[in-house]
């Protein structure tokens, strides 16, 4: 549908000192998407979208973000992209509708700020000043800041740390109204359910590459863990069974009468497997599903231990 | 594309956030920053202290009260010249180092740089927003000194020549500020901003006047900037001299080098 890429990350190499924080990342956010780029602490998420947002100037590769240089082209970027920072960005004196008042003027088009401010159930401290308000209130006013001007993208980092689950709902709402809406959306986290929940991509650095790229199912999809298993009379014909299901499944008998289909497990699968059962006259017992979340994709993919 | 049921009317209509990107005219942004930018300085306790209060008391104080021997003449007229150095000290060098320092350590200057205000404009309006405060405080400080009996000399030309001075004092004493806040860390700045002030508040001709210093002190504290304001503004106010042309070189001088060195030095992060 769109022919340019809202973002264009190719080869992105950073280093501070000696620590490379971001290492040949690629990355391609479509035009009217919510991408998540997933990663433990230190991954480069940061860095990387730092970098799309004209902060940091890479030591290799390039960026292009609506097919604009962040740094050559940033006067003419900046209006059109909308940031929200990991932390601060906010005069700690300054009262909550203040601060977005004025961050309204300096656009051409605002959103109504109170509307705005309401559906982030701001409405309540508008009068705080920001150093007052709770870590929860200031994360979405960062995240009003950055959509209050109307942009084609926006940056979201973190959008959701420190919120309550009622906030973070409140945040997921305004995040899919924005792309219902047609702004692409680029966040970073570290809440696999919030990937899981929001992202139609789902890139997951770590080491400061991308280590894998996909829609949610797929990251989940094909892989060994993703199982049904069913007990049955030992010695059915799994050939039979195996030519029932899609090409990537694989059967097993792992001990007598305990069966085990592997492949994307989903809603087709568990009834070409019963139908399959209803032909043959078997009944299946104690059907189980176990489905490998992004959790344990991410896990798998980044290592298990706990870093600094 | 539906709104979702029980929504609250007009908050979640859909096409609210159709993209209409935009920079505001950059002259309604500069205002907006800067009128933004003044509110914070004077909202701020600690800093009108600095920029109010005490001025203000040390105006009164000295008048009143023969602490130091200000020479001949009323003691008004030698004082108030030294206080509206001493404003503008205190708002362009200490309050700009101390709040430019905390919004670089908050990452205001960060977000900042991400929306459609350019650097140029946001210096414009940190300017536009110290000139405001200033004038604020040489209203005030002008009445009160007014009310003590000062009687200041000058006529146009003395006029033109007190708004070059203060002109000039603040863009050295900006630079230095700014050169400070972009390179120290916001709780170094906040003590050593006080302290110079505390220092050039003693020392730089404000209330005590440099004659009273031994002689080989009096040529290094001549040079500093806010004695070069207090003597030209006192050459014009209290003796009805010219153009102080050589107290307006020594302020462009410290201007041209402070400016200098925190557009080389200032990091915005």
């Amino acid at each position: 549908m769109h022919t340019t890429a809202a973002v264009e990350v190719a080869g992105l190499v950073k280093r501070y000192g000696r620590k490379t924080a971001v290492d040949g990342l690629d990355l391609t956010v479509a035009q009217g998407s919510i991408t998540a780029v997933l990663g433990p602490n230190g991954a480069g998420k940061t860095t990387t979208v730092e970098t799309c947002e004209g902060y940091r100037r890479p030591d290799a590769g390039t960026v292009r973000v609506l097919g604009l240089d962040p740094l050559a082209q940033a006067a003419e970027l900046r209006p059109r992209i909308g940031v929200m920072l990991q932390n601060g960005g906010v005069y700690p004196g300054v009262r909550a509708m203040e601060m977005l008042r004025h961050t309204a003027r300096l656009h051409r088009h605002p959103l109504d700020v109170d509307k705005l401010a309401e559906r982030l159930g701001l409405g309540g401290c508008g009068r705080t000043p920001y150093r007052r308000l709770s870590g929860g209130q200031q994360r979405r006013l960062a995240l009003a800041m950055a959509v209050v001007g109307r942009p084609e993208l926006v940056f979201l980092d973190e959008p959701t740390a420190g919120l309550d689950p009622q906030a973070r709902r409140a945040t997921w709402e305004l995040v899919s109204a924005l792309r219902a809406d047609g702004v692409t959306v680029v966040l970073t986290t570290h809440h696999m359910e919030e990937a899981e929940e929001l992202a139609d991509r789902v890139a997951i650095v770590d080491a400061g590459r991308v280590v894998a790229e996909g829609s949610p199912r797929e990251l989940c999809r094909g892989r060994a863990e993703n199982t049904l298993s069913f007990v049955g009379p030992p010695g059915l014909d799994l050939e039979s069974l195996l030519q029932a299901l899609p090409a990537d499944c694989a059967v097993g008998e792992a001990a007598a009468g305990s069966y085990r289909v592997t492949g994307d497990v989903g809603p087709e699968l568990l009834a070409t497997v019963t139908s399959w059962c209803a032909q043959h006259g078997v009944l299946p017992e104690r059907i189980a599903i176990e489905r490998q979340t992004l959790e344990d994709v991410f896990l798998e993919l980044t290592g298990k231990e706990l870093r600094g | 594309m539906s709104t979702p049921t029980g929504a609250p009317e007009g908050v979640r209509a859909p096409g609210a956030f159709t993209p209409r990107p935009g920079a505001a005219p950059v002259g309604r942004m500069i205002v907006a920053q800067a009128l933004l930018e003044t509110r914070m300085l004077l909202r701020h306790g600690e800093q009108l202290l600095l920029t109010v209060v005490i001025p203000t008391l040390l105006l009164v104080l000295f008048s009143t009260v023969e602490i130091v021997d200000t020479g001949a003449g009323e003691p008004v007229d030698f004082l108030a010249p030294g206080v509206l150095a001493l404003a503008v000290l205190s708002t362009a060098f200490t309050g700009q180092a101390i709040s430019t320092g905390f919004e670089r350590r908050y990452g205001v200057l960060k977000r900042l740089g991400a929306s459609p205000l350019p650097r140029w404009a946001l210096m414009c309006a940190k300017s536009a927003s110290v000139l405001i405060v200033e004038v604020l405080q040489i209203a005030l400080l002008t009445a009160v000194a007014l009310s003590l009996g000062w009687s200041p000399k000058g006529g146009v030309v003395g006029a033109l020549a007190v708004a070059a001075l203060l002109l000039a004092g603040t863009a050295a004493f900006s630079g230095l500020g700014l050169l400070m806040a972009g390179t120290l860390r916001a709780e170094a700045t906040l003590a050593a901003a006080n302290l110079v002030f505390v220092l050039l508040l003693v020392c730089g001709g404000v209330v005590v006047p440099l004659e009273r210093f031994p002689e080989a002190a009096q040529t290094v504290l001549g040079a500093l900037p806010v004695a070069a304001l207090a003597d030209g503004l006192r050459e014009v106010l209290q003796h009805g001299a010219g153009v102080p042309w050589g107290a307006l070189a020594v302020l462009v001088g410290w201007a041209v080098a402070g400016l200098g060195l925190a557009a080389r030095f200032f990091r915005w992060e």
